[in-house]
């Protein structure tokens, strides 16, 4: 009983679509924007997503403070002072996480009283820094979202990318700029080895990459924590931790501008990358082959495309891009070897990266930087307001969860309802 | 009971999908609505329904009005709704689903089960729906499951039953047996809203036609006005109805499909040593009713279904094992049977559609990078050419009508070079503007020399097109005909009725195939040239 109501695009207009006026242009374009808004486009929710997110990081920031509940214990006798207590605890918060993310006014005070101006550009760079790996593994679950598949195992190929490259780093000795080269293209391919595994088992049995990916987590974890206790192998000598020797200082990835700014050349890596993934999905028919079975698998084969080849070459290439931030992380922080705790969250977080950026590359850029200064704004809130960096984590969750659930923001904001499309795609497509 | 109804609107945001309609139902009487698919004939029967509120209008009942918060209030008032797509559930009985959601209960809720049955005996007995109440709906065939449905609704003392495109899933005699029932139940004095866009079956059932045009009455009609009126009403314009073509003239064999064999989703047996060859410049129409094998059929054919016996040639060389791609690449042309699952990215634009099988190959790509150009400029021409009606090459193809959406892919798939057309349903669903110009393209592509092959449920595009057809039953070809073959003869053999001498096995099939041809190349006066190869590919085809 569907009979579909008619497409405004039928049979009628046999004159030409009139040339808009430059005047009418203007109102149109000025409409488009009010209805983006209210209609709740994806850039809009996001947005409003991360303002959502950060109200209720506020109240969990003024709830979890002595001074604040002691306030509001004396609510009745003075709910002013209630209010102003909470206003202080949130504020001195996030101002600190803004001058641990982007800038502090002290130190651009500072520049001019004969102070340092790298000084001023140390939060951004943090923050920068803190971005590279999460672009990277965002970028290799983006990649495999638009070609269908979900690729969970961003934390596995970031371990065989680390291995690899950490391996190159300290064990082959090889002149400066070419060491770096070599630790990064055997990241690239640690890390392809490990995201074709999956592949490749569901283009033959049909295995369910989810599932494949999650195993192979493990299984990397555990292969890592071997290697790393294993004198022969990756455990450097004379060493009783889990860790691994030192690369090579030509093996290091060189700052950018020298210090004091953190930031390194990985992270030109990562732009890098990010402008090849969009070249390769829009401008290549690789690309058009991945998005083609990504979106409607069956037309794939209609067409004579081989779905099968895709998945495969499409979780290769998503290893790759995870390999190479785990090379990026071993080549370009402060410890400069492998240790059992390199692999912190980047994989995961690397999924909500993607989401976050509508498995877009550019979109994964932003959020992967918006996700890096809030770690790098959380370390700061943390020393100078003891707010727990946690809060910074919550707010990375809240964030998610609201952009997951676009009705949930529409309630909250009052939006229309309107051409939902692309955003529930991204929340719930993840091709079950 | 009768029903008005005054002024109906309703609007999706700026789309209007019934404006102002007035319509008057008497009882006892079988009122046709007739309209192309987008219309508004449903919109306007969900509105009578109770499922949408319509924004302006009222609905009358013996000139009372009403209104319906719910189907259930429409049920209530004598309103029953077949839907196009039924709304049973297969693991029950037929009783069970019929008196599903006001199940007749004894004391302390106990179901009443001998009373459900007998229910439905009576029912089916009265109307003659033949039902047998204890059987399992997922065992029954569609006419039957039909019938379920209009006795749910006569179970509810339905005196409107509305039957939204009933027959688009009947056999010619499944329709013809629904027809006797609907005048069985007119006798009764119910009064019947038949809703299609089918010119010869609403000129055959209905007392009244109202014709709708984009959500407005643009006429009423007698039964009795002709097929060209009723088109040019419903199109908004004069309509060729009829393909004009030249009588065939076939050339060598293109595609020679020897003994194939393939089975299903779920193992069973879908083709069984099926053997045809399409010649060049010819349309060879594959007719049957749904679910016979046709769908894996054209699968096999483009090689996205492994065959298990037999060959497929193309110009006599051998792509039984070859991939899609390399059938694609070799001349095979494809238009899927489902548009919107195998032919289209709805995701994707126009522009992108239109390469979806040559986007690697110049002028769109060198080496791995895409020529947007290229691809923007041929997008530009096929829209023009094909006449597909978006407001941009860029635009999404989910968002064009099914029309447009089957000429994107006509246009894909009619723009390379082709030595065989597989054309599976390619009108389905479409209206009759859009039939004409799909219809008038495949004659076109066949007068080019190329081999086309069709395959559809509908008699209609069978007879438009075919200049020879061959008759699925059970995933066999049961007979060839020529294309005068007459309509009574043509839905036997689809039921599978074949006289003796021809059923089942091969050989007779092709042999049978030939005698159509003999008969045509007679009336041309030209020798059959693919006389003395098809009785030896019939043989080695098995092996």
């Amino acid at each position: 009983m569907s009979e579909p109501p008619p497409s405004v695009t039928t049979q009628e207009s046999p004159e030409a679509p009139r040339r808009p006026q430059p005047m009418e242009r203007a109102g149109q374009t000025g409409r488009a924007v009010i209805n983006s808004i209210v209609e709740g486009s994806p850039a809009v929710v996001t947005f409003l997503a991360i303002v959502a997110a950060l109200f209720l990081g506020a109240l969990l920031i003024a709830f979890t403070n002595d001074a604040v509940l002691h306030a509001w214990g004396q609510f009745f006798s003075n709910p002013g002072n209630a209010f102003a207590q909470a206003w202080d605890a949130v504020f001195a918060a996030y101002r600190a996480m803004f001058d641990g993310a982007i800038v502090s006014p002290a130190t651009v005070a500072a520049a001019f009283h004969g102070g340092s101006v790298g000084a001023i550009f140390y939060p951004i760079s943090q923050t920068l820094s803190d971005a590279t790996p999460l672009i990277l593994t965002g970028l290799s679950v983006a990649i495999a979202f638009r070609a269908g598949l979900f690729n969970i195992g961003a934390a596995g190929q970031w371990i065989g990318g680390a291995i690899v490259a950490g391996y190159l780093g300290f064990a082959v000795s090889l002149p400066p700029v070419i060491h770096v080269i070599v630790c990064l293209l055997g990241g690239i391919a640690g890390g392809a080895v490990v995201g074709w595994v999956p592949g490749e088992l569901k283009a033959r049995t049909g295995a369910h990459e989810v599932i494949v990916t999650i195993m192979l987590n493990y299984v990397m974890y555990n292969l890592l924590s071997y290697l790393l206790g294993t004198p022969k192998a990756l455990q450097a000598p004379g060493q009783s931790n889990l860790i691994s020797p030192n690369i090579a200082a030509n093996a290091q990835l060189p700052h950018v501008g020298g210090p004091p700014p953190a930031v390194d050349a990985g992270f030109l890596v990562a732009l890098a990358a990010a402008v090849a993934v969009g070249w390769l999905l829009n401008r290549s028919t690789i690309g058009f082959q991945f998005r083609t079975v990504g979106a409607n698998p069956s037309a794939a084969r209609s067409a004579g495309i081989s779905v099968e080849r895709a998945w495969v070459l499409v979780m290769a290439i998503a290893g790759a891009l995870a390999g190479l931030s785990g090379a990026s992380v071993i080549q370009g922080s402060a410890v400069h070897a492998i240790t059992f705790n390199s692999y912190g969250t980047y994989g995961f977080d690397g999924i909500t990266v993607a989401l976050l950026g509508r498995a877009k590359p550019w979109g994964v850029v932003l959020a992967a930087i918006l996700f890096g200064a809030l770690h790098a704004g959380g370390t700061t809130m943390q020393a100078a307001t003891s707010v727990p960096t946690d809060i910074s984590q919550v707010i990375q969750g809240l964030i998610v969860l609201f952009v997951a659930a676009p009705p949930l923001i529409r309630v909250i904001f009052r939006l229309r309802h309107a051409q939902a499309g692309s955003m529930e795609a991204v929340a719930k497509g993840w091709n079950g | 009971m009768r029903l008005e109804l005054q002024g109906i609107t309703k609007r999706f945001g700026s789309l209007v999908a019934n404006d102002h309609i007035d319509l008057v139902i008497e009882p006892g009487q079988i009122h046709a609505l007739l309209g192309e698919n987008g219309a508004g004939k449903t919109t306007l029967m969900n509105v009578l329904y109770g499922l949408l509120h319509p924004d302006e209008g009222e609905i009358l009942i013996d000139d009372r009005p009403v209104s319906f918060r719910s189907p259930g209030d429409a049920i209530k008032a004598g309103i029953g709704m077949v839907h196009q797509h039924f709304m049973l559930v297969p693991v029950f009985t037929v009783a069970e689903n019929v008196t599903l959601g006001a199940e007749p209960t004894r004391g302390l809720g106990l179901l009443d089960r001998r009373r459900a049955r007998r229910e439905v005996r009576e029912l089916s007995e009265r109307y003659g729906l033949n039902v047998d109440p204890d059987a399992y709906v997922e065992y029954l065939p569609v006419g039957s499951q039909q019938r379920v449905e209009i006795i749910k609704a006569l179970r509810r003392d339905a005196s409107v039953l509305i039957l939204d495109e009933p027959t688009s899933v009947l056999t010619p005699g499944e329709t013809e047996d629904l027809f006797r029932v609907i005048r069985e139940l007119k006798a009764g004095g119910r009064s019947i809203v038949f809703i299609s866009h089918k010119l010869k079956e609403v000129q055959a059932i209905a007392d009244t036609i109202t014709v709708i045009r984009r959500g407005r009455v643009v006429g009423e009609r007698p039964p009795t006005a002709t097929d060209a009126e009723l088109a040019a009403l419903m199109v908004g314009r004069p309509v060729e109805l009829k393909v004009t073509k030249d009588v065939a003239r076939p050339g060598a064999t293109v595609l020679d499909v020897g003994g194939v064999s393939a089975i299903d989703d779920h193992g069973q047996t879908a083709l069984n040593d099926v053997s045809f060859e399409v010649k060049a410049g010819e349309i060879l129409g594959v007719a049957g009713v749904q679910g016979n094998g046709q769908t894996e059929l054209c699968e096999a054919l483009i090689g996205l279904r492994p065959v298990t016996a037999g060959s497929v040639l193309l110009d006599g060389k051998d792509l039984t094992q070859a991939t899609a791609r390399d059938r694609l690449r070799a001349g095979f042309g494809y238009v899927p049977e489902d548009r919107q699952e195998d032919g289209l990215v709805s995701d994707f634009s126009v522009a992108e559609n239109l390469v979806l099988d040559v986007y690697d190959r110049p002028p769109f790509a060198s080496g791995i990078a895409l020529n947007l150009d290229a691809i923007g400029a041929n997008a530009k021409t096929l829209v023009t050419e094909y006449d597909v009606r978006t407001p941009s090459p860029q635009q999404r193809v989910g968002a064009l009508s099914g029309g447009n959406q089957q000429k994107v892919i006509i246009a894909r798939e009619m723009s390379r070079d082709l030595r065989l057309l597989l054309a599976s349903q390619p009108t389905r669903g479409l209206d009759v503007g859009s039939i004409e110009f799909v219809h008038r393209r495949i004659v076109e592509e066949r007068d080019r020399g190329v081999a086309v092959l069709i395959v559809s449920s509908e008699l209609d595009e069978i007879y438009a097109l075919a200049d020879r057809i061959a008759v699925m039953y059970e995933g066999k070809i049961v007979a060839f005909r020529p294309a005068s073959v007459p309509v009574e003869e043509l839905g036997m053999l689809m039921a599978g009725v074949v006289s003796d001498g021809e059923a089942g096995d091969g050989s007779a099939d092709r042999a049978d195939g030939r005698t159509g041809e003999v008969a045509e190349d007679a009336a041309t006066g030209r020798p059959d040239p693919g006389d003395g190869r098809a009785g030896g590919t019939s043989e080695a085809g098995p092996s």
